[in-house]
């Protein structure tokens, strides 16, 4: 028999600290797909998607009444396009459209891998493929895109880095009736990895097998609880505590995903334990981290706090599951963290700070809204920092930046849902222009030489 | 197949007659029941065996779900691997 406060604290985490299972991510290899014309292509990939996820929504419903623990979002992944749209990259607009539709059809809130793999060169069909992504993304409604410019093992390709600039510019031109909504449906990667559940920067490794589920688990809430009954611990102490819960949290995501995966006919893949906070109050990162004693996110003190939160997650996630990967750790996405907007609006959470968070925690510059008169070069110049700094810590860094059209300091954007709402933070207004177009490749750091 | 079924809410009279009723109707076994009273809320948790049952477990815990608003409950039935999941090494 258990016991009555165990079971008690299960049906609390979820009912009262927001515990969910935040994805059930679907990979599906498209390489089959390839044919000789877009049109049948586009065809074999609508084909395909709908049969292999064609019970996943009813599957999660039915698992999630089970249990008892809510599983938020249902998704796709899919091979890289670009390499699906190789043959006829002028025409990867129509394949764009197939997944959308595709995604539509099963019914899952979003489909990722509109992607481009360009860490270190870009073939021409690539540079294409990029190209389409601003309309693409302004025609569909759950396609998700993204592009990884750079890796520890090969360097950072500038070139890519410059386009990805104007790429997502454009993105935000396209869709400047709903905020720029685009570039929230786009990730601009260094070190991507193969099995990450989490959107928008979902895609499925070539490495993968045919279908693989992955489950991203969530619960900033249950940590928050869990630290906010320790007033006078010590950071040894509180470090523990994370990563007991981290422990639990990621036991019910790898039980969803075991289950999930018997029941759709796919390996099960990874279980990504990431604190993936929602604009609910009680369902925030920042939250934690001023739990552990800040006034607010963003003041000094706050690289520290992530630092050790991000670590103690992913000790416990390790320790509950043999295939813990995706990403892993803390995110802090500015729109999607009521923690995060509120330190935003009073000031104390700028762009900078951002940025040497994002040198601790599992990913990076994410859902941040700027001004719309920020240049493309400048973007650029964010997305290569970010870059450079995950590129030199052997980690997954990533830029989902949104320059909102016709907004400027002191306005926000709103998306609803989980996507939230954003206050317009600043950038730097001196041009880093002559270094963007100077292109070319930084070369990879002299610890990837390892072999 | 096991499931938990957990029963919290304000203490009244019959609850357990209730619960217990409403799962015999529909055959299922009741193995073990802890319950205890924290302050003036009533805390159940029994572990049955719903597998003479016809009722799947998804649709066993949205009945349950309801009859607990019924009798101002918060009624949850759960597969028991969650719970041995999250509290077992």
């Amino acid at each position: 028999m258990f016991n009555t406060n165990e079971v008690l604290e299960t049906i609390n985490m979820i009912e009262k600290e927001h515990l969910d299972i935040r994805t059930v991510t679907m990979g599906i290899s498209l390489m089959p797909c390839i044919s000789g014309t877009a049109e049948e292509t586009a065809k074999k990939v609508y084909d395909t998607v709908c049969k292999k996820a064609e019970n996943i929504v009813k599957v999660t419903s039915d698992l999630s009444l089970e249990y008892g623990i809510p599983i938020v979002n249902k998704r796709v992944s899919i091979t890289p396009a670009s390499l699906i749209c190789a043959p006829f990259a002028d025409k990867s607009y129509k394949i764009g459209k197939a997944l959308d539709d595709a995604a539509k059809a099963v019914g899952v809130d979003f489909l990722g891998g509109y992607t481009a793999l360009v860490h270190k060169g870009m073939a021409d069909y690539e540079k294409q493929f990029i190209l389409s992504i601003p309309e693409v993304l302004a025609d569909t409604d759950r396609l998700c895109s993204s592009v990884n410019i750079g890796s520890s093992k090969s360097g950072i390709n500038m070139d890519a880095v410059k386009l990805m600039g104007e790429v997502v510019k454009e993105t935000a031109l396209k869709t400047a009736d709903k905020g720029g909504y685009g570039c929230a449906k786009l990730v601009v990667f260094c070190n991507a990895v193969d099995d990450n559940p989490f959107m928008a920067g979902a895609f499925h490794g070539i490495g993968e097998s045919g279908t693989v589920i992955n489950v991203g688990v969530s619960g900033p809430g249950v940590v928050q609880h869990a630290i906010s009954g320790m007033p006078d611990a010590d950071l040894s102490e509180i470090a523990e505590t994370i990563k007991r819960t981290a422990f639990k949290i990621t036991r019910a995501g790898q039980l969803i995903a075991r289950e999930a995966s018997k029941r759709l006919n796919a390996e099960f893949g990874i279980v990504d334990l990431s604190l993936a906070p929602t604009p609910a109050r009680g369902d925030s990162v920042a939250a934690i981290l001023e739990e552990m004693g800040l006034e607010s996110v963003g003041t000094h003190g706050t690289t520290a706090c992530l630092a050790m939160l991000n670590d103690a997650v992913k000790k416990g996630g390790v320790m509950a599951s043999s295939r813990v990967g995706g990403l892993s750790g803390a995110f802090i996405p500015v729109s999607e963290d009521i923690g995060m907007i509120e330190a935003a609006e009073r000031g104390s959470l700028c762009m900078d700070k951002l940025e040497a968070m994002t040198a601790v925690c599992s990913v990076g510059l994410d859902m941040i809204a700027v001004p719309g008169d920020t240049s493309a070069s400048t973007i650029s110049a964010i997305i290569a920092d970010e870059a450079a700094i995950g590129m030199i810590n052997n980690k997954t860094t990533a830029v989902r930046i949104i320059p909102a059209p016709g907004k400027g300091v002191g306005d926000e954007i709103n998306f609803g849902g989980l996507l939230g709402r954003a206050p317009i933070i600043p950038v730097h207004g001196e041009s880093a222009e002559k270094f963007i177009n100077r292109g070319g490749l930084i070369p990879a750091p002299i610890h990837s030489n390892k072999n | 197949m096991r499931a938990v079924v957990t029963v919290v809410g304000k203490d009244k009279t019959g609850i357990i007659a209730k619960i217990s009723g409403f799962l015999s109707e529909r055959n299922i076994n009741i193995l073990d029941i802890s319950q205890t009273i924290l302050g003036d809320y009533f805390a159940m948790i029994m572990l049955v065996d719903i597998g003479g049952s016809k009722t799947l477990l998804a649709n066993l815990a949205e009945e349950c779900a309801e009859m607990g608003k019924k009798i101002g409950m918060s009624v949850h039935v759960q597969h028991e691997e969650i719970f041995n999941a999250m509290h077992s090494v």
